[in-house]
């Protein structure tokens, strides 16, 4: 049964509709990879699951009881506001200091407990925010392109622990991503955004689906061109073919 | 003891220190300082209503204050233009204010007083009404912290663990009305603000955890309530002005001394 899934969901922001005609629904277990376009409607779609925003028509629903642990895309810590990363970790249910070691471990960072917030890099601050996710025993983690900001390698690494996570505590995953290399390789089932669900399916399905290559590139290669490339790709609203341009 | 009006005073400081600094730390940290200006000049305006309908100062205040604060996070949420809209919101509140006081008839109201409070004039019921309201605020705090907090750092992060940001908004909201309403007759509208938002910023650079920050800055209020009023007395200066003076000392004296701490290997 699903944990989580929408029907005929509209959503808008700004007035203007971002996304229209969206049935996903996500099982339990199961890594799930949003892909799509800058303005496709990802951070908005993860915004409505967690109840963030409000369809305009259509619903979400979730299963009894269901426990969502989210990582947001960034968190700006205003300098203002001094909060440990233990402190953190007790927001805004307070758990014994044992229990959130464990999770700073299973972040992969047991390290960083008494370090400020503020002062952390952004692939320890991206752990930290994992830890306190898993802190809430999630039926499903929900990360909003969890890796913006870290460098390949780093973010290679990011994934590895969500892989790891994902067995040990037997949650579903729903991520969205700019990192196709990655996407490709560790999801069970891809969707693509573009203003409503264009494709989806396994990697493969996706990769050869024709609304996917016109997304993400034109030539015979495909997803596999850009796949090899070891650059973000940030303005796919673009028809033609240009994996390098787009570096940051 | 009661009696003394010193003694009133200082009570009615610390009173004053113990509500403020704390909500202050969050007008802090969620960048609101200068919705605590529009929200404590338009209690000048309150004070109008209150003279002109005989209701006590301490309601019509209050009554005023919750309006403006709540029209504020309103506008702010629909975000329209906040930054010149607070700006304007501010002085227009305070200068209808200072109108409407002017044109009550049969009232001979001194303006100062409501401007820059009259710690010295403290009553026994003054008190009552001080701690009150300064008990609620701490209340209704300590009650919401952890809530407060989480939807301080994020809104979404907040929804995502069963919170709504906008409920914890308006808890702010009351909180701040009800720190106007009390506090207008210790410092004046006119520097309410102040006691919200210095005491906080002078313990920032000592603080590692949000407790610690609340905790000192009530510390920092208080000694800055009774610091100034001593120095009124010393000095013979008006008592409001100069506890944010005395407020306004230590945050100078604290900017000057985190960083020598600081550097210094732990």
């Amino acid at each position: 049964m699903a944990l989580i899934e929408t029907r005929n969901l509209e959503l808008a922001y700004g007035g203007r509709t971002v996304l229209r005609d969206v049935n996903i629904s996500i099982s339990r277990g199961e890594i799930v990879t949003i892909v799509g376009p800058n303005g496709s409607g990802k951070s908005s779609l993860l915004r409505a699951l967690i109840g963030a925003i409000r369809p305009v028509t259509g619903q979400v629903i979730r299963a009894d009881g269901l426990r969502i642990g989210y990582v947001p895309q960034a968190l700006a810590i205003d300098t203002t506001l001094p909060l440990t990363v233990a402190r953190f970790l007790n927001l805004p249910a307070r758990v014994p200091a044992d229990t959130a070691l464990g999770a700073l471990s299973d972040a992969g960072v047991p390290e960083l407990a008494q370090r400020q917030l503020g002062a952390l890099s952004g692939g320890q601050f991206q752990r930290v925010l994992l830890a306190r996710a898993l802190l809430q025993s999630p039926d499903i983690l929900i990360l909003d392109e969890a890796t913006q900001g870290l460098d390949q390698p780093g973010a290679a690494r990011f994934y590895q622990q969500i892989e790891t996570v994902r067995q040990t505590h037997g949650c579903a995953v729903l991520m969205v991503s700019h990192d196709l290399h990655v996407v490709m390789a560790a999801s069970d089932r891809v969707l693509c955004l573009n203003g409503h669900v264009c494709c989806e399916g396994t990697p493969q399905v996706v990769a050869d689906a024709p609304e996917y290559r016109a997304l993400f590139g034109t030539g015979t290669q495909g997803a596999l061109a850009l796949y090899r490339h070891d650059h973000d790709h940030h303005h796919h609203d673009h028809d033609h073919d240009h994996p390098h341009e787009d570096a940051r | 003891m009661l009696d003394d009006f010193i003694i009133r005073a200082a009570l009615a400081g610390l009173g004053v220190a113990l509500a403020a600094a704390p909500l202050g730390c969050f007008v802090v940290w969620r960048r609101m300082a200068y919705f605590g200006d529009a929200t404590s000049h338009a209690a000048i305006l309150g004070v109008a209503l209150a003279l002109a309908t005989d209701l006590p100062v301490f309601a019509g205040v209050l009554g005023v204050a919750l309006a403006m604060a709540l029209v504020i996070s309103t506008l702010a949420e629909r975000q329209v233009g906040t930054d010149a809209l607070l700006g304007v919101l501010a002085h227009a509140a305070l200068a209808l204010g200072l109108v409407a006081v002017s044109l009550i008839d049969g009232v001979r109201v001194n303006l100062e007083s409501y401007l820059f409070g009259e710690i010295l004039a403290v009553t026994v019921a003054d008190l009552v009404v001080i701690w009150t309201g300064a008990g609620l605020v701490l209340a209704l705090l300590v009650w919401r912290w952890q809530a407060l907090l989480t939807s301080t750092l994020s809104p979404d992060l907040a929804t995502a663990s069963g919170i709504a940001p906008k409920r914890e908004q308006l808890i702010l909201t009351l909180a701040l009305a009800i720190t106007v309403a009390v506090a207008i007759k210790v410092v004046g509208a006119l520097l309410i603000a102040a006691m919200l938002v210095i005491p906080a910023a002078t313990a920032r650079p000592f603080s590692r955890t949000p407790e610690a920050m609340a905790a000192y800055a009530v510390a920092v209020g208080s000694f800055a309530a009774l610091g100034g009023l001593a120095g009124a007395f010393t000095f013979d200066t008006p008592a409001g002005p100069s506890i944010v003076t005395a407020a306004a000392i230590l945050f100078a004296l604290s900017a000057v001394v985190a960083p020598l701490l600081t550097r210094q290997p732990r």
